[in-house]
Order: C-alpha cells, then structure tokens, then sequence
C-alpha cells in the first residue's frame, strides 16, 4: 500500500493560518493504515488546529471529514456541497487524493497533510519498509522474490556491490543489502544459477523514466 | 485514609489508560482544561499488557501538538502510581495544580473571554 | 553588460557588436577528427562555438571533451550541458573539468527526454533542471561553492547562457515569464530556439523590452538555414515547439529543388537582416544542422564579417 507521514503540524499551520474556513478531509484507504492520514487523523488535526486559531485569539471554523477514497470521482462528489463553505481544504489522502481532488474542485485551494512516501508494508504498527517502485515490468520472478529496484540503494540489477557488508547496505547498517536478500532467497529455492546471469538493462520506459503513465484497459472500459 | 486535594480537579475514569485516546485529550483542552494529568499503573503493571506505555506515546504526542498551537506542553502531564499510593496521588495533584496556577488560565479561555476566575485554590 | 569573465563572448556582446555563435554537434563514434574538421571549418566567422551535449538525445562524443578539443586548437568553445543525464555530482564535476581547461562559455539545459533519441528505454537523471543548473553554475563562480557546501579558491569564470523557446506553449506571455526565471537565477546570454515566425519573435522581444529583460540578458536569435522543402516541412510537422509558419514552406517548395538550399540559405539571411532591426537582439546563433559549411556564407551574406577583432 501507499505508505505516508502526517505532514510536520508547523509546516500545515504556516499552510492555513491566514484562512478562518478550512475543511480536513482524511481518507479511508491507504493512509488510513499507516495512520498518517485517515479519520482519526483528521479529528487530530482539525483539534489542533481549532486550538492554535482559538488561542491566537482568531474566530475560525475548522472542520474535518473523510472520504472512502480520494483517488475516485465518486467519493470527491460527496463534498460537492460542503466545499463553498471552507476558503481552504486540506487532504490528508496521497499525492494521488491531493491531486484529484485539486482536479475536480478547480477554484479551490487544496493543501496536502500528509507527505506520500513509497509503496510498502506494515512491518510492524509504526514501522513500514518500501517494497516496491512500481516501475511497470515485474522481475521479481527472476530475483527471488525481493526487488533489487526498490531494496538497492542503487537499484542494480547484478548487485550486490562492493559495498555490501554483513548483509547490511553500505549506506547505512539499518538497510539491508537487497542483494544478499536475494541471493540468500534464491539458495533457499535452490534457483543460485540466476545468480550467475548476467541480466541486461532495464527498460525503464514502464517506469518514471517513461514519463506519467496511464494503464488503458479496453477489456474493462465500457 | 481521608486525603485532601485540591477541589478543581475533576477525575474522569477509564478502565485502563490505554483507554485514553489523544482527541480525549485535545479535547479538554479544546474546552478549557488549564491543565490535564493522566493517571496510570506502573510501568511493567499494566493489567492489559501495555496500556499504560501507549497512554505515554499519546501523551507525548498531544504534548508536542500543545506546544505548536501555542497551548504548551507543560499544561499535560502523566504519572504512574499503584492503586496503593493515595498519598503521592493526593500530592501529585496539589504539585500540578501549583504548577499551573503559575502557569495561568490555558491561552484558549483567556481567547474565549472564559478565565475570570481564580483556577483553583491550593489545600494542604 | 559589462565583462565579467575571460569569455570572448561576452566581450563581444558587451562591445555592442552582434555577437556570432554557432555549434557543432559531435559525432556518433570516437572519431575526434570530426570536431576538429567543424571547428575549422566556422572558426573565422563566429564568435564561439557550442558542442551539443548528446542532442536530442541520441549518445555521441561528450561536449566536454569537444570543448577541451576546440580550446587546444585555440578556439572559443562553448560547453552545452543537459542535466537528462547526470546528477548534480557529475554536472558540477564537468563544469570544473571544462573551467581547467579555460572554458569559459555554457549553456545550460535541461536537454530533450530520452523517449525521442536512440536509447528510448533508457532511466533519465533529471536531478536539477536548466534554471537550477544555471544557479548551480553561478554559485560556482561568484561563491566559489559547490551544491553540497564545499568551498574552494579557484572558481570557475563561466559565461552563463540558455536556451529560451519563445514559440512553445501556451502563450509568448508566459515564455517570457518563464526566461524572467532563468533571469533571475543569473543567466547572461540566451540562444533562441529557431526563428521562422518572425512576427512572434517580435511580440517576444517587445515583452522583454517592456519588461526591461533585454538589458539584462543577451539575446541571440536563433537561425537555422532550411536545406529543402522536406527539412521545413519536417520541422513544421515533427519537431515539438517549431513553429514553421505555411509561408516558408510555400516558398522553400516553390524553387526547383536544386535551388532550394539556396533559398533557404538566403531566407537565413533575410531573417538575419530583418532581426537585426529587433530591438534587444544582441546576435545571432546560427545552428546549421550538419551543414556547418554553410555558416560562412550565412554570416558573409547577413553583413556580420569579418568578425571584430576586440583586444
């Protein structure tokens, strides 16, 4: 899943202060799980909020809301009425949510809470670790399961390096080195003569590099 | 054991403070609360295993917000006791109360016109 | 303008003669013989001469090492450096190489995607882009400071330019702003992008004037001979941000086309003369593609030679 930090509470401050009408809207899905911006942590921030308007002596209407998802059509609607009520909203959704929603409310400021991260799992609650970097050609068949895209530091693709010392990546020892992550992977499955392969490079066109991406599915589309 | 403290204080009571959820807190100060404790079991004590040290991340987590919307950090408090230790309960809300009588009425009653009256008078 | 670095370029620009650039693009093999043929070959005629740095994104010769090729033989270079494909160690590393080699001319870009050259599926840098790049380069040289902090005593003495395209989206309004950018970050020169619709050149310059920009950078208008009526109409149809209007295809295609070098060649020519009058243009740079032979009869014929010697 998409794995996100609430933004610094200084940095949304700095963000709102001059409005008196600002709506946070959280969203269910991804960032939901990362608790970085669902519901709960969209009552958080519209409380904090409200305190440092209230305090600073300043009438201001501070609200909050959340949507199912704000990467669909469908649920942005659902604040097509609320929205002239707040000179300012801030999304607690991905950068896809902040996006969308700035998409289908033109006329309206649209701040992001949270700062999107990576693509992830939930290693434990409050520890995720980037998995995977959505670059559009799947290799992991070829690498034993672990992504040397996403768990590289130099997203080679014939690591490990030099660098590479007691598993550890030579960045820092709280990084694993993807590749002895593979290369341990693949003695496990008895597969090692992949190892000895050297692979060619990349197309990276189905990734960043390619430019936005959009998937066309003519099977799905009506 | 009839132990004095100070009348201002008003207990709410959970079953355990893991119970206490960080909008729990925000919101007494949303409403006025010059100053909130919470109360917990020892360290280690936890009943529920460790109820007590996510009531310490929460609180640490509102202490910080309290300190950027200009409500201060100091204004929330936790400690941990045994059902056992009246004394240092009575003791321990006397201490806070002091320490916010020093610090005044919360900055969001004086903004709200609220705070015209002495918070609360100490009693030993 | 005044001179601030050991650059001819800038010399001549602030002499308030029409400065003469031209380039020549490296080839796709390690013949460095190439350069040195194109170099002598515009020499006489120009005030400096860019190497592009692997154009349109196709693998050729590095413009570092044509730069260092041209300075040996004694000639201005000037270094064209796109960030598509390196960082900010190695953008700032070539920009020390070509400083001690006493190159004082660059011209900072953020270079085409590699989607339109030859390694298509290919990763792309883009760490900074060309407004960055152009700061990156001037904290180099009046602070004598790379990105990451580090300072050091002997800075490198660039001539800083750019590109500016005043035909691209959405309007010349916004292209203008866009260079007031590049302005502000401390470009000294611009090299236009290839001029055909002189009338939106025009409506260009006059919003620079009006804002003043003309005085604090230097504009040299992009020429570009057309070789035949194929060339115009490929640049018209093809080449994204070209705006080919219908009458220079009207008239390319309208002479045999055994003259229509020719014709292209005194279109070049006429622009020339006519882009002369445009206030704010500081000179020319002329960019005939592989057609570097034709450099000197362009700058003969457009009144720009012989070349002022300044001391």
């Amino acid at each position: 899943m998409i794995k996100a930090v609430p933004k610094p509470l200084e940095e949304v401050l700095d963000l709102v202060k001059d409005f008196t009408k600002v709506l946070i809207v959280g969203c269910d899905g991804c960032v939901t799980v990362c608790e970085a911006g669902g519901s709960k942590e969209a009552k958080v921030l519209a409380s904090a909020l409200r305190l440092y308007f209230t305090q600073a002596g300043k009438q201001a209407q501070i609200d909050e809301t959340s949507l199912t998802r704000q990467c669909e059509k469908e649920y942005l609607a659902q604040l097509s009425d609320k929205m002239d009520a707040y000179d300012a909203v801030v999304s607690l959704a991905c950068g896809c949510g902040v996006q969308y929603m700035a998409e289908m409310y033109n006329n309206k400021i649209i701040y992001p809470g949270v700062d999107t991260c990576f693509l992830g799992v939930n290693e434990e609650r409050g520890l995720y670790a980037e998995r995977c970097q959505a670059c559009g050609r799947c290799i992991l068949a070829e690498t034993g399961g672990v992504c040397p895209i996403a768990r590289c530091s130099k997203r080679m693709l014939n690591g490990p390096c030099g660098g590479s010392d007691q598993g550890k990546c030579e960045i820092s020892k709280d990084v694993p080195c993807g590749w002895e992550l593979i290369y341990e992977r693949l003695k496990t499955l008895g597969q090692l003569d992949r190892f000895e392969k050297p692979v060619d490079p990349k197309d990276w066109t189905t990734s960043r590099d390619g430019g936005p991406r959009t998937i066309v599915r003519e099977d799905l589309r009506i | 054991m009839r132990l004095q403290y100070p009348p201002s204080v008003r207990i709410i009571e959970v079953p355990c403070t893991g119970k206490v959820d960080i909008m729990h807190l925000l919101m007494a100060f949303e409403y006025g609360a010059d100053g909130v404790i919470v109360m917990g079991c020892l360290e280690g004590d936890c009943h529920y295993g460790a109820g007590n040290l996510y009531a310490k991340k929460r609180g640490n987590r509102v202490k910080e917000i309290l300190d950027k919307v200009g409500v201060g950090g100091e204004r929330l408090a936790m400690y941990n006791l045994t059902s056992g230790m009246g004394g240092r309960f009575a003791e321990i809300i006397r201490e806070i109360t002091e320490k916010v009588m020093e610090l005044g009425p919360s900055p969001i009653r004086v903004a709200t016109g609220k705070a015209v009256r002495p918070i609360a008078e100490v009693t030993t | 303008m005044s001179v601030t670095t050991p650059s001819k370029l800038q010399k001549m620009i602030a002499s308030g003669n029409f400065a003469v650039t031209s380039e020549v693009g490296p080839p796709r093999s390690a013949d460095g013989a190439v350069i040195e043929h194109k170099g002598n070959l515009i020499k006489d005629y120009v005030d400096a001469i860019n190497v592009t740095d692997n154009q349109t994104s196709v693998c050729r010769v590095c413009s570092l090492a044509c730069c260092i090729r041209l300075k040996l033989m004694g000639l201005e270079p000037c270094l064209q450096m796109v960030t598509r494909d390196r960082n900010c160690i190695a953008l700032q590393s070539d920009i020390l190489g070509a400083a001690s080699f006493g190159i004082h001319n660059i011209l900072c870009l953020t270079g085409d995607h590699q989607h339109f050259g030859d390694h298509p599926k290919c990763a792309n840098v883009f760490d900074l882009d060309s407004i960055q790049l152009i700061q990156t380069v001037k904290m180099m040289r009046d602070e004598g400071k790379l990105l990451g902090g580090h300072e050091f005593a002997v800075r490198p003495q660039m001539f800083i330019g750019a590109a500016a395209n005043p035909f691209a989206g959405p309007n010349v309004a916004m292209r203008v702003s866009r260079l007031a950018k590049k302005v502000a970050a401390g470009v000294q020169f611009i090299q236009t992008q290839c001029i055909y619709n002189l009338d939106k050149f025009k409506e260009f310059m006059k919003l620079m004037v009006d804002r003043g920009l003309h005085e604090k950078v230097a504009i040299l208008a992009g020429i570009t001979p057309m070789k035949n009526v194929g060339m115009a109409k490929y640049m018209q149809k093809r080449v994204p941000g070209m705006d080919v209007p219908d009458d220079i295809i009207r008239r390319i295609g309208g002479v045999p086309k055994e003259k229509q070098a020719e014709e292209g060649i005194t279109l070049a020519v006429e622009q020339i003369q006519e882009l002369k009058e445009v206030e704010g243009v500081r000179g020319f740079h002329i960019m005939a593609i592989e057609w570097e032979e034709k450099v000197q009869e362009i700058v003969e014929r457009g009144g720009l030679y012989p070349r002022p010697q300044l001391a």
